[in-house]
C-alpha cells in the first residue's frame, strides 16, 4: 500500500496514526505540508527506520517550496509528480491521511 | 486616527493552508492604516520566513518575497520563537535576512528579525492592544 501524509506532525497526529497502522511492505509519501516530516528535526526519529529501508518518499516540488531541500533527514527519497504516479501504480491501494 | 498596537501570530507554514498569505494581506492593510504592527512566527509558522523557498514546482505564488517589503512599510518587529526553531532543527541563519532602514539612525540598515523565547514573547504579547492568530 501507499500512504500519503499531507500534514506536519507538529500540527496534527496523522503521521503517527499512519505509522501505527502501516504494514511491512507499505511505503509513505509526504506531500504538501507533510514534507515538513521529511526535514531533519526533533520528530525525525519517527520515520528513521522506515527511511533506512528506503520506504519514505517526499514530493520534490513541495520540498523546494518550503525551502527545506538542504535540510532533509537521512535516506528520504525525492520524487516528482511522475514518480508519484509510479508509486500509485506500483503499490496499488493508496491511503490518503488527510 | 488613533494608533493601536497590533500583533499577528503566524503559526502555520506557507502553502498547505491559506492562513499564511491571508495574514500577510491583513498585515499590509494594518500598515496602510499606519498602525503599530508586530509579527510573531511560532510553531510551523517559522517556515514562512525560511530562506530559499521555490514554489515553481507546485504552481503557487512564492509570496515569501513580500516579507522583504515589510521594512518599507515600517514593519520591523518580527519576533521568531526560539523554541519553535530549535524543535525544527532550524537556526536564525536558515531564515531570510529581513532588514529595515532606521530613519532615526541615518537610515542605517538593521535586522527586523529578533529571536525570542516563549517568556519574552509572553511579555511582548501583553503589551499589545490586539493579537490576531493565523
Amino acid at each position: 500500500m501507499l500512504h500519503t501524509v499531507n500534514k506536519s506532525s507538529f500540527e496534527r497526529n496523522s503521521l503517527q496514526t499512519c505509522l501505527n497502522t502501516i504494514d511491512d511492505s507499505s511505503v509513505i509519501l509526504f506531500i504538501e505540508d507533510g514534507v515538513i516530516n521529511a526535514a531533519n528535526n526533533t520528530k525525525s526519529s519517527m520515520i528513521a527506520d522506515l527511511a533506512t529501508q528506503g520506504r519514505v518518499f517526499a514530493l520534490q516540488g513541495d520540498v523546494e517550496a518550503r525551502g527545506i531541500s538542504s535540510k532533509l533527514a537521512d535516506n528520504i527519497k525525492l520524487v516528482d509528480y511522475a514518480g508519484f504516479v509510479d508509486l500509485v501504480v506500483k503499490h496499488g491501494t493508496a491511503v490518503s491521511w488527510v | 486616527m488613533a494608533t493601536k498596537k497590533f500583533m499577528y501570530l503566524n503559526r502555520r507554514s506557507s502553502f498547505g493552508t491559506v492562513y499564511a498569505i491571508e495574514s500577510l494581506e491583513v498585515v499590509l492593510i494594518a500598515a496602510a492604516f499606519e498602525q503599530d504592527v508586530s509579527l510573531a512566527f511560532m510553531d510551523d509558522g517559522v517556515y514562512q520566513i525560511v530562506e530559499g523557498q521555490n514554489s515553481d514546482g507546485i504552481g503557487m505564488k512564492n509570496f515569501s518575497k513580500t516579507f522583504h517589503a515589510l521594512g518599507d512599510y515600517d514593519i520591523n518587529k518580527l519576533y521568531v520563537s526560539k523554541e519553535s526553531l530549535e524543535e525544527r532543527g532550524l537556526t536564525e541563519s536558515d531564515l531570510m535576512p529581513l532588514v529595515y532602514e532606521d530613519e532615526d539612525d541615518d537610515w542605517a540598515e538593521k535586522p527586523s528579525i529578533k529571536i525570542v523565547t516563549n517568556d519574552e514573547l509572553t511579555a511582548i504579547m501583553s503589551e499589545q492592544d490586539v493579537c490576531l492568530s493565523f
